[in-house]
């Protein structure tokens, strides 16, 4: 910590000697020698401190947030002005004169930006526009009110003595009334993402805080119109122009970040190729919008807040898994840390003798009109929407949304852009913008939380989706649209159908790629969330479950997250992991019917509990494996895979055993083919219509007889397991039969059985597990066999007809 | 409204009607009216293809399922009163606890919007959710986008997830519980309605 300080104030007397003493660093005209090394400060100063203060507020960010406890009392913003404050003192106890500060260049295009963009992309669509309307009133209306009252009750003020000898214009009032009404952005973020009040009023205080820009733009920018061309010109086409601006500047600067918006969807559905700088396309058409409106004169913000509500829908499904995630992050990360620069600074700029300028009644009175205006605002506008709001806002919602009215950097950035040409008094006003912003976000931030829980706040539920719900939920949206259709009134779900009707069949159709389009359910999206988690579930149980080294292993190659090499299983794993690999990249995100296997997995162990508890044991143990296998496949494909391996594992622990029992009965080869075929079987299971599994069969059961072949002790070539056998002879054995083969897996298979089998694949292999029942000492199986031929004819047709599956239950 | 006081007269039962669905007058009778021109024979009810007249309908996936739920067990008429009734389900609920008890007994309550929603499913009206009623409303919701074999895996994961019992299907107390965090009141109210 003392290093750090001392490194800071050398830097900062490196920049400020840089100043002043120029010739130092010399120029190359008085050199004597060749130097060695220089010292080259001028070089990279700009640089040099611009990435020194970001590192200096981050490790305030560290520092920070280092303690938890303290952090939940004192939202972190608080704290970074503080330490702000404390940098400040460090700078001017060295400089004597502030020499860094937050200046609205850096603000407004530097620092602002991200955070909106990141506020726009992470904007819960739905909620906002259903409230919409409310945030409009309150973010036009109330920021008008708030302005207007500010400015009149302080000028009132002055007018009567309150303020001393303070002689400030009414116009000028006005204006410092309308950068002091706006709520911020930052600010809120900062205070309310500790607190989690439920959804409705966060995006209510939020989406105000967004939306308020236009109106605070246009206000700015007309008041400082006026009050340069003073008092006497206003006249009624002036206040008119005022108007009329407003609405161009919140459409037009709407509709910019509406234009870039769709040109990055655009943009998205080509960008298949460069994925790798896909995400950068983001970040500079976001800024560029920005820009694009600040040149126009528009509002910016709301330029860049509708280009990232705008293009979320659209680049989250035409892009890349991994570049939405890179989107995700590298924008959270940049808004983050300029949340932390533009608090850091605003405690910096503080510490600043040349620019306060105290007024007691000034800054007070501002303090508690600012306050009392925004409550009586909110409650008055509140009472005024409920009445037309399908769900009223409480009155404890109303309290945390004037609450929640917080002033921050925004304001001071303006208050900085004050020409002091036109307005002598600016550095008061500076003064006070700062105090009302550290009052806002240090105290009321700091007493946000506790007033949350005082009053009861509903608090934003977490929300577990259940399929049910989002099921339930689309219902109800059909169920509205068709009783609205009845009642015969337009309203507005009516709307929001023809909205989305509009938005799947021509925005969705230009906008996104095919691909993408097609897997655009909610329905269908939890669903593929809820199998994730299982998924992810599963590895983690069975990383827990020592034992199950099966299920470890194959998880860790199952895992198509990290492409793992998998250790104990040589070249077939390799070519296994290898494949994976390959299949992972070639996404089919669309997951097939594991869950329903596994239902059926359930209820087969649950009925083959009655019958026997050996049994019971192995198919058990089989079954788990399964279970878990189908959870995480993709595809038919990887089932067939997986199985194969754990099948090799199986043998071999089995192969171990089976060297102790010395029955002649039967050899190794049968439990393999029963195993090879069970895993068809279960293949056929899963009601599938996709041919294409089929052909994946064949293949992978190829290369699960290369493997078996392979890796067979005895090394008996076994012709069975040759890539010629063709798929349908693999399937004539039903799954009921090979699984409860298992048991016969205990028992040697003799060398002429294992090299008699395959002889006549057809007829054979439907004979082989009759041969073994007749030997096998299982009665169990004994009784399976007229079933064989029925269950083999049915085998014959493919593809088999899906509800097969109760059938085949009904024997294990 | 000028013809009020007769047009109220028209409505048998108005004041039962307003006390039993939460309804105003000025709502009934716009209802009424509504009735009135849905039923183009001028008949005094309403049958299936006057439900069916209206195009909106048709192109809702769940459409028929709506208006079967107007027609109860078996019956191929509706009336005005029970018109009305099952509209009330639509109403917005009464945030105000502190009137009289029978606030549990208006349709627009939250265990009567569940109601309504739960025989939407249920076609059967056998008080259970059976996966292959899930399995058809899946069908018709999502259809055309989804295959076969995920539809099954969806019912089955959803009747997994509500299914308390473990009867393989959903009752009411399940369904009812499975949707508990759900904001019932607005997702099943029509603002006009109010």
């Amino acid at each position: 910590m003392n290093s750090a300080i001392w490194f800071f104030n050398f830097v900062v007397r490196l920049s400020e000697s840089s100043h002043s003493n120029e010739s130092q660093h010399g120029h190359s005209s008085n050199i004597t020698g060749i130097p060695i090394i220089s010292f080259k400060w001028h070089h990279v100063e700009t640089p040099y401190l611009v990435a020194f203060w970001v590192l200096v507020s981050f490790l305030g960010k560290l520092v920070i947030e280092a303690n938890h406890h303290v952090t939940s009392v004192i939202p972190e913003s608080a704290l970074l002005i503080c330490f702000g404050f404390i940098l400040g003192g460090m700078i001017w106890a060295a400089d004597k004169v502030q020499t860094f500060r937050l200046t609205p260049t850096v603000f407004f295009f530097y620092l602002l930006p991200q955070v909106i963009l990141d506020a726009g992309y992470h904007m819960p669509n739905k909620l906002f526009f259903t409230n919409l309307g409310g945030i409009l009133v309150h973010a036009v209306i109330g920021t008008c009110w708030n302005a207007a009252s500010l400015g009149l009750s302080l000028w009132g003020c002055q007018m009567g003595g309150a303020m001393g000898d303070l002689d400030i214009g009414l116009l000028q009032y006005l204006l410092f009334g309308s950068l002091m009404a706006a709520v911020d952005p930052v600010a809120v973020i900062a205070v309310f993402e500790q607190v989690h009040v439920n959804d409705v009023l966060f995006i209510m205080v939020f989406g105000e805080s967004l939306l308020n820009d236009g109106v605070t733009v246009v206000l700015f920018n007309v008041f400082d119109a006026f009050v340069s061309l003073g008092g006497p010109k206003i006249d009624a086409a002036e206040i008119i122009k005022g108007i009329v601006s407003f609405f161009v500047v919140a459409f037009g600067g709407s509709l910019v970040g509406l234009v870039f918006g769709l040109l990055i969807s655009l943009l998205t559905r080509c960008t298949k190729n460069i994925q790798i700088i896909e995400p950068g396309f983001i970040f500079v058409l976001g800024y560029l919008s920005y820009l694009t409106a600040e040149m126009l004169s528009l509002s910016a913000i709301l330029s860049i807040v509708f280009c990232g509500m705008c293009c979320q829908k659209y680049i989250n499904a035409n892009m890349d898994e991994n570049s939405v995630q890179t989107v995700r992050y590298a924008m959270k990360a940049f808004a983050n840390g300029s949340e932390t620069i533009i608090f850091v600074f605003l405690g910096i700029s503080a510490i600043d003798k040349v620019i306060w300028v105290w007024n007691t009644g000034f800054i007070l009175l501002t303090l508690l009109f600012v306050l009392v205006y925004r409550f009586i605002g909110v409650f008055f506008l509140t009472w005024i929407l409920n009445r037309y709001r399908l769900v009223p806002l409480e009155f404890v919602d109303q309290v945390i949304m004037s609450y929640g009215g917080l002033r921050g950097a925004v304001a001071y950035g303006l208050a900085v852009m004050l020409d002091e040409n036109k307005i002598k008094e600016k550095n008061l006003m500076v003064c006070t913008t700062l105090i009302v912003v550290y009052f806002t976000v240090i105290l009321q931030g700091i007493t946000m939380k506790p007033l949350v829980m005082w009053l009861k706040v509903k608090r934003a539920a977490v929300t577990e989706v259940s399929l049910l719900e989002k099921l339930t939920n689309k219902m109800f949206n059909h169920t509205l649209v068709a009783i609205e259709d009845i009642s015969g009134q337009i309203g507005h779900n009516y709307m929001r159908s023809k909205w989305k009707y509009f938005e799947e069949n021509w925005m969705s159709w230009i906008l996104m790629k095919p691909s993408a389009r097609k897997k655009q359910d909610q329905v269908f999206d939890v669903f593929h969330q809820l199998n994730l988690k299982d998924a992810m579930e599963y590895v983690t149980e069975g990383e827990r479950r020592g034992s199950l080294e099966f299920v470890r292993n194959e998880n860790s190659i199952i895992d198509f997250k990290k492409k793992s090499e998998s250790e104990s299983f040589d070249i077939n794993n390799a070519n296994m992991s290898n494949d994976h690999g390959a299949m992972s990249t070639t996404r089919d995100p669309i997951p097939s019917v594991s869950l329903e296997m596994h239902e059926q997995i359930m209820k087969a162990v649950r009925e083959a509990e009655a019958i026997n508890a050996h049994h019971l044991l192995d198919q058990h143990l089989y079954k788990s494996r399964k279970q878990h296998r189908h959870r995480f496949s993709r595809s038919h494909f990887d089932i067939n895979r997986d199985e194969k391996e754990v099948q090799e594992i199986f043998q071999r622990t089995m192969r171990n055993r089976l060297k102790s029992f010395t029955s002649a009965k039967m050899g190794v080869k049968p439990p393999k083919t029963i195993v090879k075929h069970t895993q068809k079987e279960q293949q056929q299971k899963m009601p599938n219509g996709k041919s294409m599994d089929k052909a994946k069969t064949s293949y992978s059961g190829d290369e699960g007889l290369y493997d078996f072949s392979f890796v067979h002790p005895a090394g008996i070539e076994n012709p069975a397991f040759m890539p010629d056998l063709d798929p349908m002879d693999l399937l004539q054995i039903p799954p009921w039969l090979g699984e409860s083969e298992l048991d016969s897996s205990m028992v040697a298979l003799s060398h002429r059985a294992q090299v008699d089998l395959p002889r006549t694949p057809s007829n054979l292999r439907r004979l082989a597990p009759l041969r073994i029942s007749t030997r096998s000492t299982d009665s169990f199986t004994l009784e399976n066999i007229p079933d064989t031929q029925q269950m083999d004819s049915d085998q014959l047709q493919p593809p088999p007809p899906p509800p097969r599956p109760p059938r085949d239950d009904g024997y294990v | 409204m000028g013809s009020s006081s007769s047009s109220r007269n028209k409505i048998p039962n108005a004041q039962e009607l307003m006390r039993q669905t939460g309804f105003s007058s000025a709502h009934l009778l716009r209802l009424h009216d509504r009735f009135e021109s849905l039923d183009r024979d001028n008949r005094g009810y309403l049958s299936p293809d006057d439900f069916e007249a209206l195009g909106g309908l048709a192109m809702n996936p769940i459409g028929g399922r709506i208006i079967e739920a107007f027609f109860s067990s078996g019956q191929d008429t509706v009336d005005f009163s029970s018109f009305v009734r099952i509209l009330a389900h639509f109403r917005p609920t009464d945030r105000n606890r502190n009137k009289e008890g029978t606030q549990q007994e208006l349709p627009s309550s939250r265990t009567r919007k569940l109601k309504f929603a739960f025989q939407l499913y249920d076609l059967d009206r056998d008080g259970k959710i059976s996966r292959e009623e899930l399995l058809q409303v899946l069908r018709a919701m999502l259809g055309l986008q989804v295959t076969e074999e995920q539809l099954q895996s969806i019912a089955e994961r959803a009747i997994q997830e509500a299914d308390l019992d473990k009867d393989d299907a959903i009752s009411f107390d399940e369904f009812k519980k499975s949707l508990e965090k759900m904001d019932i009141d607005t997702k099943m109210s029509v603002s006009f309605l109010k």
